[in-house]
């Protein structure tokens, strides 16, 4: 199909305008919602993926291909909740209290986003009780915590210990990151797992979320 | 309509214009401060920067924490004072909370200079306390620059420092980076030119005026310098990490030089921060003395500049380290003890006839063309990126012109077969060289441009707009 194709080339392009102005077209013309996300939005962001790991595209490419793909997903999003689709899975992000840094953030969401989860954003200096209300009120599977500083780290614990004190810790897998951050300091304080760099967060929420199904 | 805030200097030419006197060790206005040290007067000292490991820091485990830094000094002036150290400065980089609360950052302002002026009273140790309250101006979204409480606690911050006995104050300033963050990410080379070339420099004069009266009401204290680190070493990391091209972050640096200038256009006069790399280009324009850090920083962050770094310092550092334990003993003061040979080594090259060029050479030629961000940091790469910048009028042009400056220096790099880069990262230099190309000759068009992209995420009047 023309439309899936042109749209598969606008997300590989990070050409928001086109792939928006593709996907009007194809609802348009009677496309269903489900058949351009297969056909064209799910291979074109496994195939940015691909030359990402390739080293073929920078980051600046992947994010806008990411946005590229949430243009088309704007208009896809209210079909498919009208329709009773299962949309994707929520993670809650953001830099925990105390911390400002967020660019490393920024890129996790935006990879992640990327990718087809539906994200929400917190910010930074995220107090645990901003962390909480989020996963008690937005209901996600997964919630992704920042530090950049030593002195911000133990926010991370205080954080999950919140979650636990409010009964939702075991509704939602936690993951962490940042410079100072490690495997073994994930242990310690009981998060699910923790990763070094933006595309591994991307495969570890996936990995996660898969054993969990 | 843009108003103009007028700066106080305008360098119209290179204090230093000849590569082969852009040397480590020397500098034309050498500074005189803290307790005996001349910086940039013919020897090169360690900077030693610290801090805590992962800890809370609250009131009750702030003991604590006044316990690590006491460690911290006793141990790193220990170690100087038996490698026979010369001169040393003590680099005091505050963490948030102690900015967020100025009397933590002044308590252990004084702690440190306590330490420095027992050694230089018994052991005749030069030496100079350099404190670098956090800037916590982004806690807002967007941030408010010039007035609220965070700005309110970092000017006080900055003023208990410099009573508590402060001998340089510094700040890695992050004016402009709200719009550099997203224009970096997607690669934005416009939004990247109006972060730094129209922004930052409007922050950094304001807020170097603001520094500059402070040392004023506080004799003996002097305006250091500032750091593109939120800009430029951002870029340079993610670039290590393949998120950026190289040659991206490498005119990222180039440019970046132009809003850290500004800080000397405003009365600083050095020692420039250590991790801003575009230190030599602040060098050759003003004179006045840098700091820098490359191989013996790798325990802070990566860096392909390990050598190169050196080659025009006047200070050389560390970074940052955590006071942990090690074999030899404690982190800071292992470090001090490499950063002491460093620099013993430097200092008896430069002792020779013509040792001292060698030697930078050495350093220069070892890194220079593996990779872009270090062929931008040659002393003739400095040498013509600070005279595009010199020949242009304002902030926003000098910022095009050290831009095209950089491009130029890689293209010829490429040209001669000494820089080698992927088909990707030349893609990328074309684009580059095409976006400076493409940009408007007036900043106020550039705003305009980028109004619906960008303006919600700074405050107008932060900037004095």
């Amino acid at each position: 199909m023309a439309q899936c194709k042109e749209l598969y080339e606008a997300i590989l392009d990070g050409d928001a305008k086109k792939a928006h102005a593709v996907t009007q077209a194809a609802i348009a013309a009677g496309t269903e919602p489900m058949t351009l996300i297969a056909e064209s939005m799910v291979p074109a962001m496994d195939e940015v993926g691909r030359l990402f790991e390739q080293e073929e595209y920078f980051v600046p490419e992947l994010l806008l291909a990411g946005r590229a793909m949430k243009s088309a997903m704007e208009l896809l999003r209210p079909l498919l909740v009208a329709s009773g689709q299962k949309m994707s899975a929520k993670v809650v992000i953001g830099t925990v209290k105390g911390d400002l840094h967020d660019i490393g953030k920024n890129i996790v969401a935006s990879m992640l986003e990327g990718s087809g989860f539906d994200v929400v954003d917190l910010g930074t200096d995220v107090a645990p009780e901003k962390f909480v209300a989020a996963v008690t009120e937005q209901e996600p599977q997964v919630v992704c915590m920042s530090a950049l500083l030593t002195v911000t780290m133990p926010a991370m614990k205080t954080t999950i210990d919140a979650l636990k004190s409010a009964g939702v810790r075991t509704r939602v897998k936690v993951l962490i990151g940042g410079a100072p951050v490690t495997l073994q300091y994930a242990k310690e304080i009981g998060a699910d797992g923790y990763s070094e760099n933006a595309g591994g967060a991307v495969d570890l929420v996936r990995g996660l979320l898969a054993e969990t199904k | 309509m843009i108003k103009t805030e007028p700066a106080i200097r305008k360098y119209s030419e290179l204090a230093i214009p000849n590569a082969d006197l852009l040397l480590y060790g020397v500098c034309p206005h050498p500074l005189h401060c803290g307790l005996g040290l001349t910086i940039g007067g013919g020897a090169v000292f360690p900077e030693v920067n610290f801090t805590l490991p992962p800890m809370n820091m609250t009131d009750e485990t702030w003991p604590e924490v006044v316990a690590h830094y006491e460690q911290m000094a006793e141990q790193i002036l220990r170690r100087a004072a038996s490698l026979a150290v010369p001169g040393i400065v003590l680099e005091f980089e505050l963490l948030p909370p102690m900015t967020e609360r100025p009397e933590w950052g002044a308590e252990l302002t004084a702690l440190l200079k306590r330490h420095l002026r027992a050694y230089y009273e018994k052991r005749h140790l030069a030496a100079a306390l350099r404190v670098t309250p956090t800037d916590i101006r982004d806690q807002l979204k967007p941030p408010l620059m010039r007035t609220g409480q965070p700005w309110e606690r970092l000017k006080r911050s900055l003023e208990l420092c410099a009573e508590a006995g402060a001998d340089i104050l510094s700040i890695e300033s992050i004016g402009g980076k709200e719009v550099h963050d997203q224009a970096l990410m997607f690669g934005d080379f416009r939004g990247i030119v109006f972060a730094l070339g129209v922004l930052a420099p409007r922050d950094m004069f304001w807020l170097w005026g603001e520094i500059g009266d402070i040392c004023g009401r506080h004799p003996g204290v002097v305006a250091g310098g500032d750091s593109a680190c939120g800009f430029a070493n951002t870029a340079m990391q993610l670039a290590h990490q393949k998120m950026l091209p190289e040659v991206l972050a490498a005119v990222v640096r180039a440019m970046s030089g132009v809003r850290s200038l500004a800080a000397f256009e405003r009365g600083a006069v050095g020692p420039s921060k250590d991790c801003a790399y575009e230190g030599p280009v602040i060098k050759a324009i003003t004179g006045y003395p840098i700091s820098m850090e490359g191989k013996s920083a790798s325990c802070a962050h990566f860096s392909p500049l390990g050598n190169i770094a050196a080659a025009m310092c006047d200070l050389w550092s560390n970074e940052s380290v955590q006071n942990v334990r090690l074999l030899s003993g404690n982190a800071p003061e292992v470090f001090t003890e490499l950063l002491a040979y460093d620099c013993r080594l430097m200092n008896t090259a430069a002792a020779t006839e013509g040792g001292a060029l060698r030697l930078r050479d050495w350093m220069t030629v070892s890194d220079e063309w593996m990779s872009p961000q270090a062929a931008v940091l040659s002393p003739a790469a400095t040498i013509k990126i600070a005279t595009a910048i010199v020949g242009a009028d304002t902030p926003y042009h000098q910022t095009i012109a050290a831009g095209r400056a950089a491009v130029e220096i890689l293209k010829d790099g490429i040209a001669q077969a000494k820089l080698h880069l992927s088909r990707k990262e030349q893609q990328w230099l074309t684009r580059i060289d095409e976006a400076l190309d493409g940009l408007p000759q007036d900043e106020a068009a550039l705003m305009r441009d980028l109004e619906a992209q960008y303006g919600s995420l700074y405050d107008k009047a932060s900037y004095g707009f």
